[in-house]
């Protein structure tokens, strides 16, 4: 450890600070709330109350798929309705929401030194076009003929046609919710960035920025660069859809009869969805990469490994994703050039993120390993990416994924990788940062065993999957019937995993529990139980106060991961510690 | 998707032309101690805001283009005529955009006289651009050139609509301008507020040279040259 200069000496802010608003009543304290920690809990709410519904939905799947035609309210429409919403809850309005709009909120302020969002109107207003977007989206299931059953990725012409569930209002408010979204998040998004590049405090450069905030800024520039694709897709199929253009509608004969479309191309939509469809694996994993980083260093006590290598890889990873969107379109048919750029592509992108795997478990290696439940959380989320993503490495191959992409195989990949992977850190977070939000400790017994039910549930769900997709069992079906190449073992299995996804869904319950109970009863934490060296640990009331900070802003002196240096007298010391108080 | 990789590569060059001053090989751990510089801007943050918004309308529109070239590509492409009113409304734009770069320069050095001449005109220029738009809508309707009749006529409708609700987006602000330049607020916040006005009318002025440029292509570009022959035919 090399000390560059002398404590006493404090550098006057770059950037002057910003007006802090001040909450006259109880309806802009609580309701519509300007500052960041208000609306990072808003939105975590929402978020995964809406979530839960999708949790809910994907039940209704599973009991079908186990047991066909034994429950009477599952329709083959319903079963689509179901499928196509669960998709679209858990990946946007779910993960997205919550590792941006919910971590980002809170995080973001609190890790670089800052009082507040540096826009913070417009962040509220973020908040509320958020609530907008999903309550259009709860609408459309008392809509006459329900949600839209086009399935997550929406894909013209039969996602408007006659014949498609949800096709009177579903898929209309659909888009609109999509299009609401979209804008309620670029509010959002413009905060996120601006306040990294403009808010941080004195000496908090971005080299000393902890990977969560690196990982939810990368992610956040890629969600703006990536969802306009999707924004310009859903506005365009509404043309279609309400105003009867053509943009992705061919001259079809339906039943006889000439429909008034033509000239369209269905595959321009698929060309906008997946340009934004495979950015957005990244915009969910790159907040997972930054905060199991944060979790595994400080649960083993040792500074990351690699932390250049983190940040750089990050940055590759986000570069790369835009190139890699043609792999989700092997079987719509393409140029066999353009099949072998987008598996290469695809394949490369596996680079930067071996090395982020390689970091955390050289960063565990020989590390003081605290098995806290955020900490099995983080193991957990490795062991279940590297699995998620090495199937992904089969699938990018044009030769494997042709016969492979139409069956479970694609479900238990993605679920693998973009589900369960995230959902494991956003657990992991939520133990992690609950102390600071409420000032008290979730119940680390029940923690345990949600830990230990979810994670070993995953994989009773997940992996004789992916054996179902190797036997050729086909996704998106209603019910087999009898299908000559699937053995009748096929349905045991498929009983098997129902039950699973079933207990582990109850399991839920408990994490829900642990969340009420232990804001009342829970132990108090203190304002660092982890003694982790972030700034949000530093604050100087727990939960932080209106504004973050006291009379003055924290001054950083060092990078995020000073734990266990040889001779300091704790083994961390915060970033806001001067080095002259070092002990050396 | 030419036109959406050559915005993406400008993006990226920015992104790398920022990174490269924030010490990317800095070894964070062996430098505890006060550092001066945190590599933020010394650019009001406001402007970096709208810089960033910029980013994201610039990406809305390159994809639009995109899409509109991809179609093109595609055969079967019935283009739509161009009404000569778009000719005028252009100029309509470029006085507009004119006048608050002229507001802008009278804020630096302190003419309010010339703040408030130039906020007025360049809001009155893009009312007049507005409306021509509308007229231009209501002529190629009457020609026949309605919403559904090809997709030619639909891609027009739908991005010179997008742009014409940027412009109307960008009036609310700039009445909000207007309203604190006669309020005779203090001097700095109102050149600010007039400089974010100019910088969002240069972008949406370029935005819309380069949406004309691509109207007036008649023939579909070729996938291989596509962005040579359009950067051909524009200029």
């Amino acid at each position: 450890m090399v000390d560059i200069g002398v404590a006493e000496v404090i550098p006057p802010a770059e950037v002057e600070d910003v007006e802090l608003y001040h909450p006259k009543s109880w309806v802009t304290k609580y309701v519509f709330c300007q500052d960041a920690k208000v609306i990072a809990i808003q939105y975590s709410i929402t978020a995964i109350s809406i979530g839960l519904a999708a949790l809910v939905m994907s039940w209704f799947i599973r009991l079908q798929l186990a047991f066909p035609g034994t429950f009477s309210f599952i329709t083959p429409s319903n079963y689509y309705q179901f499928v196509t919403m669960h998709g679209m809850i858990m990946v946007i309005y779910l993960l997205t929401a919550l590792f941006l709009g919910g971590f980002g909120n809170y995080l973001i302020p609190l890790m670089v030194g800052a009082r507040d969002m540096v826009f913070p109107y417009v962040n509220m207003l973020s908040y509320w076009v958020y609530l907008l977007a999903v309550l259009v989206l709860v609408a459309s299931f008392f809509a006459p003929g329900g949600p839209t059953g086009a399935g997550w990725t929406l894909y013209p012409p039969q996602a408007i046609l006659e014949g498609t569930p949800g096709r009177p209002w579903g898929i209309i408010l659909m888009l609109a919710s999509l299009i609401l979204f979209i804008i309620g998040f670029t509010m959002g998004g413009l905060n996120y960035v601006v306040t990294v590049l403009q808010g941080r405090t004195r000496g908090m450069t971005m080299m000393r920025l902890p990977l969560t905030v690196w990982g939810i800024f990368t992610a956040t520039i890629l969600a703006l660069l990536a969802f306009p694709a999707l924004f310009v897709a859903s506005v365009m199929m509404l043309f279609d859809r309400v105003l009867g253009t053509s943009f992705f509608m061919p001259a079809i004969v339906q039943a006889g009869e000439h429909l008034k479309y033509a000239g369209g191309s269905p595959i321009l939509f698929q060309h906008l969805f997946w340009f934004f469809g495979h950015p957005e694996v990244y915009i969910v994993a790159l907040p997972a990469f930054g905060i199991v980083s944060d979790l595994i260093s400080t649960h083993a006590r040792k500074n990351i490994f690699g932390y250049r290598m983190m940040v750089w890889a990050l940055v590759a990873i986000a570069v790369l994703s835009f190139i890699v969107w043609g792999h989700h379109m092997y079987i719509s048919g393409m140029n066999p050039p353009f099949g072998f750029f987008f598996a290469t592509s695809t394949l490369i992108i596996a680079v930067p993120t071996a090395i982020k795997v390689y970091n955390w478990v050289l960063t565990l290696w020989r590390g003081d390993i605290h098995l806290t439940v955020p900490m099995l959380f983080a193991l957990g989320f490795i062991v279940t990416f590297v699995n998620g993503g090495i199937t992904g490495l089969f699938l990018g191959n044009v030769i494997v994924d042709v016969p492979l992409s139409a069956t479970m195989f694609v479900v238990a990949h993605f679920h693998m990788v973009m589900g369960i992977a995230p959902i494991l850190v956003v657990f992991g977070g939520i133990y992690h940062w609950y102390p600071k939000i409420t000032g008290r400790m979730l119940n680390e017994r029940l923690g345990q065993f949600h830990f230990w039910i979810t994670f070993l549930g995953a994989y009773l769900i997940y992996f004789p999957m992916h054996y179902l997709g190797f036997i050729g069992v086909p996704r998106r079906y209603y019910e087999l019937g009898e299908t000559a190449f699937v053995p009748p073992s096929a349905a045991s299995l498929n009983v098997f995993i129902t039950t699973a996804a079933l207990i582990v869904g109850a399991a839920q319950i408990v994490f829900f529990f642990n969340l009420i109970w232990s804001l009342s009863k829970g132990k108090l934490a203190g304002g660092n139980p982890w003694k982790a060296t972030t700034l949000e640990w530093q604050t100087p009331q727990t939960p932080p106060g209106h504004g973050n900070w006291g009379k003055e802003l924290p001054v950083v002196y060092r990078w995020a991961y000073d734990y266990s240096v040889p001779g300091a007298a704790q083994d961390f010391l915060p970033q806001n510690q001067p080095p002259a108080i070092q002990a050396r | 998707m030419n036109i959406l990789y050559l915005f993406l590569a400008v993006i990226a060059a920015i992104v790398a032309w920022w990174l490269v001053q924030q010490r990317l090989t800095a070894k964070p751990w062996l430098e505890a101690g006060p550092i001066g510089a945190t590599g933020a801007s010394s650019l009001p943050t406001a402007k970096i805001g709208l810089g960033v918004f910029l980013a994201v309308v610039g990406c809305l529109f390159s994809l639009l283009i995109s899409a509109y070239a991809m179609r093109m590509d595609m055969g079967e492409w019935r283009p739509a005529p161009v009404p000569a009113l778009l000719w005028l409304n252009t100029v309509m734009l470029i006085l507009s955009s004119g006048a608050l770069q002229w507001a802008r320069v009278a804020a630096r050095r302190g003419g309010m006289d010339g703040v408030r001449a130039g906020l007025l005109t360049g809001g009155g220029m893009a009312l007049a651009f507005l409306a021509g738009q509308l007229i231009a809508w209501h002529q190629l309707d009457a020609a026949g050139y309605y919403l559904t009749a090809n997709p030619a006529a639909a891609f027009f409708y739908l991005i010179s609509g997008v742009h014409g609700l940027h412009i109307l987006g960008g009036l609310v602000a700039l009445g909000r301008t207007m309203d604190k330049a006669w309020q005779g607020v203090a001097g700095g916040n109102v050149r600010l507020s007039v400089e974010l006005c100019a910088m969002y009318w240069h972008f949406l002025l370029f935005v819309w040279l380069v949406l004309f440029g691509l109207l007036l292509l008649t023939d579909p570009i070729e996938s291989d040259s596509g962005l040579v022959s359009l950067i051909w035919r524009i200029f």
